[in-house]
This record gives structure tokens, C-alpha cells and sequence, in this order.
């Protein structure tokens, strides 16, 4: 190994391999099983599985709110990350540290305060039912509490890239010329776009597997093609926990092998414009 | 467009970064303020561009006050020490940003673009990224830049601190050059008084927040205004001595004082720069420091020759020609009689520290 003796440190050997058995433990084995279980079943009974409506409907809510959630999280995380960054105020440590709750927070916990505030009685819902806005068991309560999950993300993937934007790029700005809108849309958002990219994947991601404050906020109405009319709220892990329930593994796993594809996908989608976006960066 | 700034104050918290400065940059020249670090020339570079308020005072550009206006609206072509180019941009795009915002043509914008990129000698290199450039290369993407929108002056903020010395050299001489085409107002910080003096037509020397002395590079450098300028322009050798009867001694060397002296031995200070210093084996004229050679250096424009006089507890560089080094064949710890041609003395300071 002429490579590893060059190195200083020692342990190229115990330490790759070590990285390299973790991740297969971890995240390969597990992943295989999934699609291992699933392949138990003929393609026939897994397109039956995962094309009902009731399933179709329940991967449209999961992805759709995700990346509704994401989305906003896009708009949100920029501004919070710029105050964080440009200005200094009162309790700005406090604040700052509450940026990173939702990492820390059970998800639960999240979701069962949110279905408490936006209830019809609550806080928040005393005032928004009466405007026709309701954020408990619809398919906005599912958006506004992945938004929340999903911030931190996008503030914490930003936060470094503005900070290494030198105050002087916005002066030469300035003296060419430039409004303040022109130097925001010209000169600052450019080069913070592959963060936005990444903290946006992040963020979709995290909504796709999040499960725990979901069930609490989405009242989970099955699709019913008796009620078109009636917006479903029920997500794809839900429909997993229930085919688990009635020990229908195989079912559950089809169930998940379409979301990984899915979210595999809609990642390499995202990393692939990250990585056009920040072919001149540096 | 000429630049006056009258008066100018600038405060930072507890720093006083400019003290009641007076600035005249007349049509059409290229003026160097020079100073150390935390003299203030930056601040008062960025004064005049309208990047910073100054507290007090006001700054005219050809007549008009523009102290409340924008950077924006002062017209002027502002270069960075560390270039601040758009990293996502093309060269050509940094180069076209300024006319882009100002909405002109595209056509306009191409060929004025390719013209600048000529005059920089950037041609060809349009599509590259700053990141593809070299130092040097960089920052003449800024200078593009900030000429793209034909500023009526154009400042640059040491603009080669960031280069190494060859291609400092080089972009200074391309710089005067480059003025001598385009004749525009220009005013450049650095705190290199070689750089300043081989590219300025007019030098300003400050410190601690003040001008000390502004004039041509041959006026600041043979009639320095005071220790300050003496000391910052070159190496100097300080000879300590009294006034007594209009006279100083320095060492074993009497000189006349040419000031008036506030009392009898008073403490004064010589200077002379190590070029006015001449070495002899013997005294010359009866007069001479003598001391022992500790150092030569021969290697250069000049030989460097350090002198140490015991009797007088005095380090002195003299700088002789080599013609003189060679005809004179000095050799370490060999006993010399040092006379200087010139001493210059200035008038005591009213806050000596």
C-alpha cells in the first residue's frame, strides 16, 4: 500500500473500511431488504398495490406537500438567514439557536402543538376558521408543519455562503451602478443559489420521511372515490404503518420501494442542477 | 474632473480616521496617496467615492458638491485591492455589468466590452471565469470593469497589494501607461512609496488620520516636510546631537542648525538619507565618524555598507555607488571615517512625545 504509506496519518486501511461496513450496515442492507421483500411479490401484485387510488392519492399528497413545504421553507430559510447574517440585534443568539429546535424537537411534539394552535379553538384557529382557513386535518396543516421541520435546513445550508459574500462585491456593485434590487438579483442571489438547491433537497427530503407530526395535523382522510370533493390528507408512510398492521409485508414494502424511487429520483434531479449551478463557484 | 476634498473628517467609534484633511486632485492626474496602514488614505479614498459619509467636511467633484450623493450618481470607477469581481459572471459579464444595469444596447455593450478587453490586454479570455484567472489577470478584469461605465474619475484602493512582485512591476508600469492613453483623473492607495513615486504624477503622504505633505514625487522625496515623510520615504540614518551657538555636533561632525533653537543644547536629530553618506579611509577634510565595517552587501544597484561607530554609539547604512566600492576595496572590520554631504534637520515638533 505505497498510497497509504505516504500518508501522516495512519489507519487509511481500519478507516475506510470501518466508513465502508458502516454504510452498508446502516443504509445498503436495509435498503436491499426492502426491495428483496418486495420482489416476492409478481409484478402483477405490486402494480396492483401500488396503483390503487387510494395509494396513488396518498404519494400525491406525500410529494406534493413535501415540496409545498420545501418551498416555502425556500422563501423563509433565505430572509431568516439573511437577518441572521446581515444585522445584529437583541437576543440574537437565542434566536438563533431556536433556528435549530426542529432538528432537536421530537416531531411529535411538533404536531401535536400545531393541530393545538390552528384547532378550530385554538390560538391561531379561533381567528383563521372564521376566514375560511383551515390548518387542522387538511392537506395545509400537512404543509405548515413540514414547513416548520424542514427550515433549518435551508437557513443552515445558506447561512455560510452569505457570509463568505464580501461586503465589497455589493460596493463595486454600487459604484457600477446598480439599484439595490439589481445588486440582490444580480450579484447575491447568484452565487447563493446551490445552497437554496441543497437546502431545498434537504428540506423535501426530510418532508417525504417525516411521519411522526404529520399524523397528528392531517386528520389522515383516505382518498374515497365516493367524495371526490374531499381532499385526502392520508401520506405514503401511513399506508406503510397500516399494511404492517395487517402484517401484509410484502404490500408495505411495494409501498416504500415506489417512495425510495421516487425520492432516489427527485435527489439526483436536484443534485444534478446543484451541481450546474456551481460549476463556477470558488 | 478634478477632486477636492476640504475639511474632511471622519470619525470610527473611538478611531479618528481622518482629521480636518484637504485633498486637491487637479483634471487629469494620477495622484498616489501614500501612507502607512491606519493613516487614513483608504478611508478617505472611499470619502471620495461615496462609499463612506465623512462626519464633517465636503468633497467636490469639478466645483460641485457631491458629499450627500450616492456612489452611483458620483460616476466614479472604483477598483478593490482584492478585485470584489462577480465570481458567477464571465469576464465579459463582469466587464458588461455596469452598462447591463444601466439598460444600454447590447451591441453597445459587446463592443465595448471587446475594446476594454483590449486595453487591458485581457483579449480572448472573455469566457473565463474569475476563478480561471491569475492575480494580475483579476485585477485587470476590475480595472475593465470600473472603465466600462466611463467614470469621470476612477480610485483604486491598492490595487497591487494583493500581487506578487513581478507582476506588481508589471501592472504599475502598464498602469502609467495606461493613464497616459485615457487621461483620467485617477487617485490610487499604497502604502509602497516606490510604487507611488515610479506611477504618480503627484504624491500625498499621510499619517494618523492628517496630509503631511503633498507635492511631485521629486519635491516630496528631495524636500521631505518633516521627519515623518523623511523617515516613511527610504531608509534614514538619525544622528542625535545639541544646538550650541546655531551649531550641532553630531558625533565628532559640527554642522550648522538651520532653524531657530528654542534654547541652548537643545536635543535635535539629523537625517540623512544612506545615499548622502560617503565613506573615506581617511578623514576627509578633518572630518569623518570614524567606525568599523560590520556588513557589506555589494549585490544590487548599490553597495550596502553598515558602519558601527563605537565612540558615538552609532549605526550607520551608507549606500555607495559601486564605482566607489570598487575603487575603494572595503573589506569587514576595516576602521572608516563616515561623512555625510547632506543633514537635513527639521524644526521640533510642538507634541514631542
Amino acid at each position: 500500500m505505497s498510497i497509504a504509506n505516504r500518508r501522516i496519518l495512519p489507519g487509511f486501511r481500519l478507516s475506510l473500511s470501518f466508513a465502508l461496513t458502516y454504510l452498508a450496515v446502516l443504509i445498503l442492507v436495509p435498503l436491499a431488504a426492502c426491495f428483496v421483500k418486495a420482489s416476492t411479490l409478481t409484478w402483477t401484485q405490486f402494480w396492483t398495490v401500488v396503483s390503487t387510488p387510494r395509494v396513488r392519492d396518498a404519494y400525491v399528497v406525500t410529494f406534493g406537500t413535501s415540496i409545498m413545504a420545501a418551498a416555502a421553507d425556500l422563501v423563509l430559510g433565505l430572509l431568516i438567514a439573511w437577518v441572521m447574517v446581515r444585522y445584529e440585534f437583541p437576543l440574537k443568539r437565542f434566536f438563533d439557536s431556536l433556528i435549530d429546535l426542529p432538528f432537536a424537537l421530537p416531531t411529535a411534539v411538533a404536531g401535536l402543538v400545531y393541530s393545538a394552535l390552528y384547532a378550530k379553538n385554538g390560538w391561531f384557529g379561533q381567528y383563521l376558521f372564521p376566514l375560511g382557513i383551515e390548518a387542522v386535518n387538511t392537506r395545509l396543516a400537512i404543509v405548515l408543519v413540514l414547513t416548520f421541520i424542514g427550515l433549518p435546513f435551508v437557513v443552515r445550508t445558506v447561512e455560510p455562503v452569505l457570509e463568505s459574500l464580501e461586503a465589497e462585491l455589493e460596493e463595486a456593485a454600487a459604484c457600477l451602478g446598480a439599484t439595490r434590487w439589481q445588486t440582490f438579483t444580480r450579484v447575491i442571489f447568484p452565487p447563493l443559489v446551490p445552497a437554496l438547491i441543497t437546502g431545498f433537497a434537504l428540506s423535501v427530503a426530510r418532508g417525504i420521511g417525516e411521519y411522526g407530526s404529520v399524523i397528528f395535523v392531517s386528520g389522515n382522510k383516505r382518498f374515497m372515490a365516493a367524495f371526490p370533493d374531499v381532499k385526502s390528507t392520508e401520506i405514503a408512510p401511513v399506508l406503510i404503518v397500516e399494511r404492517l398492521d395487517a402484517h401484509e409485508y410484502a404490500e408495505a414494502t411495494a409501498v416504500a420501494v415506489v417512495l425510495l424511487l421516487t425520492s432516489f429520483v427527485l435527489l439526483g434531479v436536484i443534485n444534478h442542477l446543484e451541481r450546474r449551478s456551481q460549476r463556477h463557484a470558488g | 474632473m478634478s477632486i477636492t476634498a476640504k475639511h474632511v473628517t471622519k470619525q470610527f467609534g473611538n478611531f479618528t480616521a481622518l482629521t480636518d484633511v484637504n485633498l486637491e486632485v487637479p483634471t487629469g492626474t494620477l495622484m498616489a496617496l501614500l501612507g502607512p496602514s491606519g493613516s487614513g488614505k483608504t478611508t478617505l479614498l472611499r470619502i471620495v467615492a461615496g462609499l463612506e459619509n465623512p462626519d464633517a467636511g465636503v468633497i467636490l467633484h469639478h466645483d460641485e458638491d457631491v458629499t450627500e450623493r450616492s456612489p452611483k450618481e458620483r460616476n466614479v470607477g472604483f477598483v478593490f485591492q482584492h478585485y470584489a469581481l462577480f465570481r458567477h459572471m464571465s469576464v465579459f459579464e463582469n466587464i458588461a455589468f455596469g452598462m447591463r444595469v444601466r439598460r444600454r444596447p447590447k451591441d453597445e455593450i459587446t463592443n465595448r466590452v471587446h475594446e476594454l478587453l483590449n486595453l487591458v490586454r485581457l483579449e480572448g479570455l472573455h469566457k473565463r471565469y474569475p476563478s480561471q484567472l491569475s492575480g494580475g489577470q483579476r485585477q485587470r478584469v476590475a480595472l475593465a470593469r470600473a472603465l466600462a461605465v466611463q467614470p469621470r474619475v476612477l480610485l483604486l484602493d491598492e490595487p497591487f497589494g494583493a500581487l506578487d512582485a513581478k507582476v506588481r512591476m508589471e501592472l504599475r508600469q502598464w498602469l502609467r501607461r495606461l493613464h497616459e492613453e485615457i487621461h483620467l483623473t485617477t487617485v490610487f492607495v499604497t502604502h509602497d512609496q516606490e510604487e507611488a513615486f515610479e506611477v504618480a504624477d503627484r504624491v500625498v503622504v499621510m499619517n494618523h488620520g492628517r496630509v503631511e505633505q503633498a507635492g511631485t514625487p521629486q519635491e516630496v522625496f528631495d524636500h521631505p516636510a518633516n521627519a515623518f515623510v523623511m523617515d516613511f520615504l527610504g531608509n534614514v540614518n538619525v544622528f542625535h546631537g545639541r544646538v550650541h551657538d546655531g551649531k550641532v555636533m553630531l558625533g565628532n561632525l559640527e554642522v550648522a542648525y538651520p532653524h531657530e533653537s528654542r534654547a541652548d543644547s537643545q536635543d535635535v536629530k539629523g537625517y540623512v538619507r544612506p545615499h548622502e553618506l560617503d565613506v573615506n579611509r581617511e578623514p576627509a577634510d578633518g572630518a569623518g565618524v570614524p567606525g568599523r565595517i560590520v556588513q557589506i552587501n555589494p549585490t544590487g544597484s548599490v553597495a550596502k555598507v553598515r558602519v558601527m561607530s563605537e565612540d558615538f554609539g552609532l549605526a550607520m547604512n551608507v549606500d555607495l555607488p559601486l564605482e566607489r566600492y570598487g575603487e575603494l576595496q572595503l573589506a569587514v572590520g576595516e576602521i572608516v571615517y563616515v561623512a555625510p554631504r547632506r543633514v537635513r534637520f527639521f524644526p521640533p515638533d510642538d507634541y514631542v512625545i
